[in-house]
């Protein structure tokens, strides 16, 4: 007499139902707290959709979906790339996609990393409570569609295409980084938008006024700097003061830095949501197996899937494409577990307050309150870097050889670590590049700065597309400078100069803009 | 609790607006890719579907990134070699990644071109894109084959399937109230006599009473005697049948088989005939196509003949377009039919055979047609037959146009010239 859920591969919508409900009752028992979960199946057809709009329900047009589509699609007709099993999408409800031709073993597994996994990490992570509102994200999709929608009707798709390519391209600098923000309004978007339109237009002129104000006379000699400290966030920038944008342009400016900000926690995220959510199916799938609820034939199907999915090829392979952030993740969670559980003499001296401690609990803290950066800097443990044999090379181009800097040793742990931490780093990632001046009394001209981190500059190419871009949102001259110890190493203009007299730097630099 | 929902019945195009976009903002490359394939083609399959393939670096989204150069720390896996303080030769870029570390430098420039698929529809659509047909005056016939049925309000006469339920009671009802108003009154009246002495105070009023119900009993059965529904309420959704007016064309393929016609030449005059044949396709619902083969005699001929088949021997153009000509007044009037002629030749004919065909052009055939082409297809100088149909242009400007044209490669630019958009 067994009490097998299933033994055949195929699935049933009955079959999905009880999967769920034994996952959730495991689910419970580990304390993982979920947004109720909204199970989609979906066709292969619907998935290439799903790809092509970031995994969302909803979305605007814009030709780049469509080129995504065609890729995908192409790459799919013709056998060069699978599609995933699953999307999951970090509302209330949360929503889950899975595939119809997945087997019964694959829903399940894909059922306990998505909707249990990912959903608990998007409920819990403090980068998800900040920035995202699970609650209200269809909401805004649903009247971002509409409101851009309407701007074509209104202005043309050609006008709206434009100012959707020229936000996209510094789409990555459209977060404050160091501000909370408020959450994602829900239905009164609609209506305050009216507001903010008439009130953001009445703001901009009043920076552009060319008539004197007479009590400010006496502090014309102060000739205040604008903006007053940089700014790191130039989709908002544009938002509020580029002077010529119309109100409906700032909108769309808003909406896309709306979205910039939803997706900026699962940027920073990776390695910890992917490997919670693997760690979470690894440990329910074989939780469902000591309880008998699942053959034996499941669980080497499930086995090999999760091994593929964890598979990290050594940097010499052919198939090495960085470091596989399912692996690390999940050793990393898997190590936290074994260092509560069975501590070691060496991970008592390297993690003296969790060996030893409730795993569950620890487990939750790490992954309430870290992003990728910090979480390995905490976390990683000498025992992880032995197992994925982590080196770590210093290439510096005034060197005519690559130098191996610290490998998987005892001398070497800390640097290993300390240089995964920082690759995970999101500002040493992108550029760092922000808002310096603008010659509100002259030319109306932007310079923007670029601070040069371990003196990488920009790539020439396509920093001059991005800079056209600026310029189409600024409508007047921009400036681009690219600085290292206070020397312009690169500088760009739009639209380029004519004349090609010397450009005159800058004597000094602010002081905070000497990159973190 | 889960709430599972089954999708994959909701729409799977979510993305054809966006795909719709992609295509619009690259119509250039596109249209580039659609006609260079043209030429290409093998004549079976011009009509189907391409493969469009676009440099990755005209479709790129720009964004700021590094470049080459500064100092990086890069950790990698699966370290098997290395101790600490080893120093890699820095590996040339573009070298196959044999170690060394070049590994993790994905920056892998995506010089690929972007490739992807369009449908066969999408690609006609390019293919004839800003074309049109001149004197564009589509001749309709009313015609008398395809009928459409349309509703057209209600009949007292019908078959059960299409009974108009709403108006056949409403009907029912009118008719049931008019029959029975009169008698509803009197039951009215009679009814608040019998409320009045009810209860009954004597005798007297007892039998009133009963004589009341009776009668009572009698309306009431009177009015139920009133049948529900009639023979006479039915009524019908009538449909009526109409003639559907089709735009029909015939096109008449005329080509020289003569000795001088090698294959090439004729595998360029049939690219134009196929080009032309679509492309009629495109703008009538029905197209017939006539096959004429001609040296010193014309023949009608089906399509395999007409390409494949070989024949020597002179000359004779006129023959063909008298044998047109009689096709026309046998089985295409002009006045149903709208009719377009192309001709392909390599400009041989009999020396004074071309002032005879000038004059069945333009007195017999081209009044008929709307729209005849010619193409000469030879690398030689022009000679009387095309002196005589410049003479026939000149008459018919609208509707007679001739190109000259040498290799396939000209045929897709002169088919555009011929039927590009004339400016309003």
């Amino acid at each position: 007499m067994s009490n097998y859920i299933s033994t055949s591969s195929e699935w049933t919508f009955d079959l999905i139902q009880r999967y769920d409900r034994e996952i959730s009752v495991i689910a419970d028992d580990f304390q993982l707290d979920t947004y109720p979960n909204q199970i989609e199946i979906i066709s292969s057809e619907q998935m290439m959709d799903a790809y092509a709009s970031v995994g969302m329900p909803v979305g605007y047009n814009h030709w780049s979906y469509g080129k995504q589509f065609l890729g995908v699609e192409q790459g799919y007709k013709r056998g060069q790339m699978g599609l995933a099993y699953e999307i999951v999408i970090n509302s209330d409800p949360c929503i889950a996609y899975l595939m119809e031709e997945n087997t019964m073993m694959m829903q399940a597994l894909v059922i306990a990393h998505a909707c249990y996994g990912h959903n608990s990490f998007f409920k819990g992570n403090y980068l998800f409570k900040t920035w995202t509102d699970a609650s209200a994200i269809i909401d805004y999709l649903v009247f971002a569609k509409n409101y851009i929608a309407r701007c074509e009707e209104q202005h043309g798709v050609d006008a709206v295409e434009d100012l959707l390519d020229s936000c996209h391209a510094i789409m990555n600098y459209g977060v404050d980084r160091y501000k909370r923000p408020y959450p994602l309004s829900q239905h009164e978007e609609e209506a305050r938008q009216q507001e903010r339109e008439a009130y953001l237009q009445k703001q901009v002129n009043d920076l552009w006024r060319t008539i004197p104000n007479d009590i400010s006379t006496e502090k014309q000699t102060a000739t205040p700097t604008f903006p007053s400290e940089p700014q790191e966030n130039l989709l908002y920038f544009f938002e509020k003061n580029a002077p010529l944008l119309e109100p409906w342009q700032r909108e769309i400016v808003r909406i896309v830095r709306k979205m910039a900000q939803y997706f900026y926690p699962q940027k920073q995220t990776q390695v910890m949501n992917e490997g919670w959510a693997t760690f979470w199916h690894y440990t329910i799938m074989n939780e469902l197996y000591d309880r008998a609820l699942i053959t034996e034939g499941f669980m080497l199907e499930f086995m090999q899937s999760h091994s593929a999915v964890v598979y990290q090829p050594p940097y010499n392979n052919q198939y090495y494409s960085g470091i596989n952030p399912y692996t690390l993740g999940f050793s990393m969670m898997q190590d936290i577990r074994r260092i509560c559980q069975n501590p070691t003499a060496e991970d008592k001296k390297w993690f003296p307050d969790i060996a030893g401690s409730h795993w569950l609990k620890t487990l939750d803290f790490a992954m309430r309150n870290f992003k990728d950066e910090s979480f390995i800097l905490q976390f990683l443990s000498p025992k992880v870097m032995r197992d994925l044999k982590l080196f770590c090379i210093l290439d510096d181009d005034k060197n005519h050889t690559i130098n191996v800097a610290a490998i998987h040793e005892d001398r070497g742990y800390r640097k290993v670590r300390e240089a995964l931490s920082e690759q995970y780093n999101l500002s040493n990632r992108e550029p760092n590049i922000q808002v310096h001046s603008v010659d509100v009394r002259g030319d109306r001209s932007l310079t923007l700065h670029h601070t040069r981190h371990n003196r990488m500059p920009l790539e020439a190419k396509s920093a001059n597309e991005v800079i056209k871009h600026i310029h189409r949102l600024w409508g007047f001259d921009v400036h681009l400078h690219s600085i290292d110890e206070r020397v312009h190493r690169q500088t760009f203009h739009c639209p380029a100069p004519h004349t090609d007299q010397p450009q005159i730097p800058l004597p000094t630099v602010s002081p905070h803009l000497t990159g973190p | 609790m889960s709430y599972i929902v089954d999708r994959r019945l909701n729409s799977k195009n979510k993305s054809t607006v966006n795909r719709e976009r992609f295509l619009r903002r690259y119509r250039g490359h596109i249209k580039k890719a659609v006609s260079d394939a043209i030429d290409k083609r093998s004549i079976t399959d011009m009509a189907s579907g391409e493969k469009i393939s676009i440099p990755s670096k005209d479709i790129s989204e720009p964004s700021f990134s590094h470049g080459e150069g500064g100092i990086r720390d890069r950790v990698l896996p699966g370290n098997d070699e290395f101790i600490t303080g080893d120093k890699i030769k820095r590996p040339q870029s573009g070298s196959g990644g044999s170690g060394h570390g070049d590994g993790a430098s994905d920056s892998g420039e995506g010089d690929d071109d972007f490739v992807f698929q369009i449908t066969q529809e999408e690609f006609l659509d390019f293919m004839f894109e800003d074309l049109a047909l001149p004197n564009l005056v589509k001749r309709q016939l009313a015609g008398n084959e395809e009928f459409k049925t349309h509703r057209a309000g209600v009949s007292h006469e019908g078959s059960p399937g299409q009974v108009n339920i709403v108006r056949t009671l409403r009907s029912a009802n009118a008719r049931r109230i008019a029959l029975t108003g009169k008698k509803r009154k009197a039951l009215k009246v009679l009814e608040e006599q019998l409320a009045d002495i009810t209860p009954a105070n004597d005798a007297l009023e007892d039998t009133c009473s009963l004589k009341l119900q009776a009668q009572i009993a009698e309306l009431k059965a009177k009015i139920k005697g009133v049948p529900w529904l009639d023979d006479f309420d039915l009524k019908y959704n009538l449909q009526v049948k109409y003639p559907v007016p089709q735009s029909r064309a015939v096109m008449f393929c005329l080509m020289d088989v003569s000795g001088s016609m090698d294959q090439a030449t004729k595998d360029v005059a049939k690219r134009f005939f196929l080009l032309l044949f679509l492309f009629l396709q495109r703008n009538y619902e029905k197209t017939d196509v006539v096959f004429i083969r001609h040296h010193t005699s014309a023949k009608e001929v089906d399509e395999q003949e007409f390409f494949y088949s070989r024949e020597t021997g002179g000359t004779i153009v006129s023959s063909a377009l008298k044998l047109m000509d009689q096709i026309i007044k046998d089985r295409y009037p002009p006045e149903e039919w709208n009719i377009y002629g192309a001709q392909a030749s390599d400009g041989d004919n009999w020396n004074d055979d071309s002032h005879q065909c000038y004059q069945l052009l333009t007195e017999n055939i081209m009044p008929a047609v709307q729209y005849f082409s010619y193409i000469e297809i030879t690398p030689r100088d022009r000679q009387a037959l095309w002196h005589a149909y410049e003479k026939v242009s000149e008459q018919f400007p609208e509707a007679f146009a001739l190109r000259h044209l040498v290799s396939v490669a000209d045929i897709y630019p002169v088919f555009r010239d011929l039927f590009k958009k004339q400016a309003a």
